[in-house]
């Protein structure tokens, strides 16, 4: 909501500076988003008129004119194709600081011709964009005088963001009559006297509406309540011999500055009103009506050519207006251009209505028609407004466009608006207890008094009804608001909250401690944490499992985010991509987010997801190598671990779903229950994501660890060894197919008592063997207890893990 | 080596003058430990000599005994002395070949990074859980009853028009959406819990833009208190305390301005005090204002919605976005950049992976 200063000061009478008023708006709840003062960085420049415009000796395009100042005449050399003699133009001096560049312009000598000023432009004024030449003023245009005091341009222009329980504040005088209530001064009055009317309308209105539940009207137009409270007041007045010329330059500077474009003195009108009052009106060309005007529900099917050069099919159920030719208008919406003023107009037949907020909201987002109007009706306009609206019209259309034949009519009505009675009862201990600022009762009835509420005193409580124009107040915490919003929020006293608890409890469930812990256990592998879209394209969600058609966006943001992700694996490969493409190949990258399977909250789970890609950095100490499955591994042991997980006694297996490489990545699972994945990438899915490998990832299902089983703090006693332990090497030559864990498994339970560690320290698989087995060597820690162990006993316990390992795998030792 | 059994005393000098020789000349620990064992070892000059003791008068034995003895310690101080010298010089001289190029770089370590909004997230929940509040969860997709409807957000708002929303393929009486705040978790708080209540809720949400400023993923955290007592003035107590502390000014202004949100009543919006100078964003009491977030006293009908008596209980709730606070406290410049990736970015945006938020522990 934009408005000129001026505007405010016609309805607000104040000696308050625009800053006060600015600050004042902000203040009770009107926030003011900017002001747009020309005023000030037009200041220097003043109206001159050309005298002569003279050809340049030195240029064919340029001319050097002779401008008088009303004090002197000054040479400028101009560039302008329309600088010619006799128009009034704007003048820059020497020393006058332009606003487009910020500079003072300096006396200049144009192709050995002094030039002693500038004839402006509006873009080198800051005022427009277009530079087709100089700015040529009005005849009426004062020689000498300031050009923004002429243009108008000493106005600013405030511009309040409103919020939308405030449709009263959607007009110049709901402002006004909101400053004036905060002591910003007084409220003009507005002048409402009837025009009478003389001459019976030959267009009668009538509103036609089914009862509820007998229409045939699509659902969702329809309301709770009765069909006819779309539209429960409908009046017209006509007004014939005028003419419609342009409206004057006064109301044609005041829309300007707003944004509107003028149009013709009729269509003028309604458009002021609208901003003035926040009361939309139409105006119909009278003798373009066919009959009279009806206003009801649309059947559907109708089509109506609107007068924002569209054309809408109306569905059923949408208040529209007819004449007996068909639709004419989108009631609260948009008019229709069958039947719309033009300069050639001589009847109009003006129309000022209430129309219900919901449906108008309605109508409007479904066919996606924004105007002023509709912005006003869906949030409520004031409906005992309306016979006040068409008086002001009437007023102005006689005034603009009045002729000595003009008549009017006597406004035609249908239907009727009752003005709200029932009161609400405000408790005046309320305001303190919900704001914690004592305002006295009496104060609580003036400020809402000064609102334009009818307020009535009896014991400690108000009874309060609402004005008309304030639809937004339902109940007494309203109220309070409004008491609150005038006496001023910095009132608002500052209260720590009491403390619950006297020290800190813990804040965050177990699902989110494993989740911060994972976090911090991945950053340090050295993985850096993104945040990715919980959306995904859905070629790259195919490559992971896909996501069923519910996940699919109805209106995605761009078509290759229109799935909700199954994985998140797919947008960190992504992102390993647009990394690679920068030229950064090797990257570690994680992400503790949300995937989804359905659309229930239960469908939705936080999995901490890593990948690795490329090389691990090349460097003197450490040779370079590829990122590979067992990095995975260890991301994933490590975060599971930090998360809780019991990870000594977690199972590997070889069953990771399709995206993994199918010979190198694994499940880490209690049973059932499997706690992550991890692997390689399946380089098909790499080629899907556009990347070169390798890759490797895990999957961490944070909600499937399980809770530890004590909750007290202690940890285990600790029993150390008196003895020190022994170490025992091992090679066993076994298949290729049998597994380390098979075969330290087997080690392991060869003495239980005794083994206390098992440590593969080399593999291998080579020529020096036969090529369908491989070597695996191990070190056996050996914890003696109570008594050291001789060499017979270590060989003995020797011979029975090799007589194990043997039996369990068929290993042999390495000879 | 040949005795001479009834050498004159004054040999003992002549040896003297030999051996210490000897011992200034070794050139090393081996040549020192040779002479050792010629002069002091079992059968060494000395000790040979000590052995001729036993045939000599008692009186020329005791004299001869205490020259001996005297030559005896003599040779070994000595010797000792050039020990520590030889040593030392060894060491010096295995130091000088040991030496390596120090400038060259340690082994690669580990530079993993925590994501800004991961940080903001364990900062404001550290701050908040130190005024009571506990962490509260709902889904990222949501029905439109929480998202709207039971916010007091009926399907005409025009608050509906205000929040682009992403829709999910839906049927039945309520669509389903992405949440497009996260205030849908008051209400599924308040359904689940009985007051007194004192929750936050940070995460994802949802909004179909993208622009410089808008991107269609962000996060925001909800604050909801909700007891018999809390008013509007407890409101700006737990907000000033928080963003102080947050921001780490401790004379942060704030300043509550009037306006609508439809699940609060009254409404307000919440500026902390900065400075534009210059063209450069700084917070602090400077006299401007910058808009940080959105708050109020819960709507009665909110209450109603989820059960809770209006005429006994109140309180409030407010709704903060996390890049937002981010970007400010850490200068973060660009919001569309958190979701890039991009590991420059991560690097000098994130933090070390220790460093966790605890205000007792850092400033």
């Amino acid at each position: 909501m934009k408005f000129p200063l001026s505007w405010l000061k016609q309805h607000l009478d104040t000696p308050a500076s625009l800053t006060e008023i600015c600050d004042k708006l902000t203040a009770i709840g009107l926030e003011v988003e900017g002001i747009e003062d020309h005023g000030k960085k037009l200041a220097p420049f003043i109206v001159a008129q050309v005298l002569e415009a003279a050809p340049h000796p030195g240029a064919d395009r340029l001319r050097v004119c002779t401008v008088d100042t009303g004090k002197e005449k000054l040479q400028v050399v101009c560039g302008a194709p329309n600088a010619r003699a006799g128009i009034k133009v704007v003048l820059a001096r020497p020393g006058d600081v332009m606003p487009d560049s910020g500079e003072a312009l300096k006396k200049g000598v144009i192709r050995g011709v002094e030039s002693q000023g500038m004839l402006c432009a509006v873009d080198e004024l800051g005022i427009g964009d277009a530079h087709s030449g100089i700015i040529e003023l009005g005849e009426d245009a004062p020689v000498g005088g300031s050009f923004a005091a002429y243009a108008g341009y000493d106005d600013p222009v405030i511009e309040i963001n409103l919020t939308p329980n405030r449709p009263d504040c959607a007009g110049v005088l709901g402002i006004a009559r909101d400053l004036a209530a905060a002591g910003l001064g007084e409220l003009k009055p507005l002048d409402t006297t009837p025009v009478k009317g003389t001459e019976a309308s030959r267009i009668k209105v009538k509103l036609e509406f089914p009862s509820a539940g007998a229409a045939k009207m699509d659902p969702r137009f329809r309301g709770d309540d009765e069909p006819s409270k779309a539209c429960p007041l409908f009046i017209g007045r006509l007004i014939r011999n005028i003419k419609n010329g342009s409206s004057p330059e006064g109301m044609q500077r005041r829309l300007r500055a707003i944004g509107l474009r003028p149009i013709s003195a009729l269509v003028d009108i309604t458009n002021y009103l609208t901003i003035d009052c926040a009361r939309p009106l139409h105006v119909f060309d009278a003798k373009k009506i066919k009959g009279g005007l009806r206003l009801g529900p649309a059947q559907g099917g109708e089509v109506l050519d609107a007068l924002n050069g569209k054309t809408y099919t109306l569905e059923a159920g949408m208040t529209t207006i007819y004449d007996d030719a068909g639709a004419v208008s989108l009631a609260g919406i948009v008019g229709g251009v069958r039947t719309s003023c033009d300069e050639n107009t001589t009847e109009v037949f003006v129309e000022s209505a209430y129309f219900d907020p919901v449906r108008t909201a309605l109508t409007g987002r479904a066919l996606q028609i924004s105007s002023d109007a509709r912005y006003r009706f869906e949030r409520g306009i004031d409906p005992l407004f309306t016979e006040t609206g068409a008086e002001l019209a009437t007023k102005l259309i006689l005034e603009l466009c009045g002729t000595p034949e003009t008549t009017v009519s006597p406004l035609e009505i249908a239907g009727n608006v009752t003005p709200r009675t029932e009161a609400i009862t405000l408790d005046t201990q309320k305001c303190l207890k919900h704001t914690g600022v004592a305002v006295a009762e009496s104060e609580q009835a003036e400020i809402l008094t000064r609102l334009g509420f009818a307020v009535t005193r009896k014991n400690g409580k108000l009874d309060v009804i609402p004005p008309s124009w304030r639809p937004d107040i339902e109940g007494d915490a309203d109220l309070v608001e409004e008491i609150i919003r005038i006496k001023g929020f910095d009132h608002l006293p500052v209260t720590s909250l009491p403390r619950l608890h006297v020290i800190t409890k813990t804040a965050i469930d177990a699902q989110d401690i494993r989740a911060n812990a994972a976090r911090r256990a991945l950053a340090d592998q050295g993985l850096m944490e993104a945040v990715t879209w919980s959306f995904m394209p859905s070629v790259i969600a195919a490559s992971f499992g896909g996501v069923s058609d519910d996940l699919r966006l109805v209106n995605p943001i761009s078509s290759d985010l229109d799935v909700m992700r199954p994985s998140i694996l797919g947008n960190l490969l992504s992102a390993a991509k647009r990394n690679a493409d920068r030229g950064f190949a090797a990257v570690g990258l994680f992400e503790i987010g949300p995937v989804f399977k359905d659309l229930t909250p239960e469908g939705q789970a936080v999995v901490a997801t890593a990948v690795r890609c490329g090389q691990t950095p090349r460097h003197w100490a450490a040779a370079s190598r590829a990122c590979d499955v067992f990095d995975a591994k260890g991301d994933a042991t490590a975060a599971l671990a930090a998360a809780g997980a019991p990870v000594a006694a977690l199972q590997i297996t070889s069953d990771a779903p399709d995206w993994y490489h199918p010979g190198r990545s694994g499940a880490l699972r209690l049973g059932a229950n499997v706690l992550a994945y991890f692997g390689e990438i399946h380089p098909s899915v790499l080629t899907a994501c556009d990347l070169s490998g390798p890759a490797v990832g895990c999957e961490l299902f944070l909600a499937n660890i399980p809770a530890p089983r004590s909750s007290g703090t202690a940890k285990p006693l600790l029993k150390l060894d008196a003895l020190q332990p022994v170490s025992r090497d091992f090679a066993f030559v076994v298949e290729r197919k049998v597994t380390a864990a098979k075969l330290v498994q087997a080690v392991k339970a060869a003495d239980k008592n005794l083994i206390r560690e098992v440590a593969i320290f080399d593999v291998y698989e080579g020529d020096k063997i036969s090529s369908d087995k491989k070597s695996l060597a191990l070190n056996v820690t050996l914890q003696p207890q109570g008594k050291s162990l001789t060499d017979a006993e270590i060989e003995a316990v020797s011979a029975k893990i090799t007589a194990a390992v043997g039996k369990a795998t068929g290993a042999v030792l390495r000879g | 080596m040949s005795q001479s059994v009834s050498a004159p005393s004054d040999d003992l000098d002549t040896l003297k003058i030999e051996l210490a020789a000897a011992v200034a000349s070794a050139a090393d620990s081996a040549a020192l430990d040779a002479l050792r064992v010629s002069a002091l070892g079992k059968k060494g000059r000395i000790t040979d000599l000590m052995k001729t003791l036993g045939a000599l008068p008692a009186e020329e034995r005791k004299m001869r005994g205490a020259a001996l003895n005297v030559l005896k310690d003599e040779i070994a101080v000595a010797i000792d002395a050039r020990q520590k010298i030889l040593s030392a010089a060894a060491l010096q001289d295995r130091l000088s070949r040991e030496s390596l190029d120090v400038t060259l770089p340690a082994r690669p370590q580990n530079e993993g990074r925590i994501h800004p909004i991961s940080q903001t997230i364990d900062e404001i929940v550290t701050l908040f859980a130190s005024q009571g509040f506990a962490v509260a969860k709902g889904p990222d997709i949501e029905s439109e009853y929480y998202n709207f409807e039971a916010l007091n957000i009926p399907s005409s708002h025009p608050a509906r028009d205000m929040q682009a929303t992403f829709f999910m393929p839906s049927s039945g009486e309520y669509k389903m959406v992405l949440r497009t705040q996260t205030s849908p978790v008051q209400i599924r708080t308040m359904r689940e819990q009985k007051p007194p209540i004192r929750i936050i809720a940070p995460g994802r949400t949802y909004r179909c833009d993208y622009d410089m400023t808008h991107t269609p993923m962000f996060h925001q955290v909800e604050g909801l208190v909700i007891d018999e007592a809390t008013h509007m003035g407890h409101l700006k107590g737990c907000l000033l305390d928080f963003l102080r502390e947050f921001f780490g000014i401790d004379d942060l202004p704030i300043r509550f301005r009037p306006s609508y949100f439809p699940f609060t009543e009254p409404s307000a919006e919440v500026d902390i005090g900065c400075s534009r100078k210059g063209g450069e964003l700084k917070l602090g009491n400077f006299g401007d204002w910058l808009e940080i977030l959105g708050c109020g006293m819960v709507h009665p009908n909110v209450l109603k919605n989820c059960g809770i008596d209006p005429e006994k209980y109140q309180g409030f709730a407010f709704g903060m976005g996390i890049e937002r606070l981010a970007m400010l406290k850490y200068g973060i410049p660009d919001l569309r950049t958190f979701f890039d990736a991009d590991l420059r970015w991560l690097k000098h945006y994130g933090f070390m992976p220790l460093d966790i938020p605890n205000p007792a522990l850092k400033a």
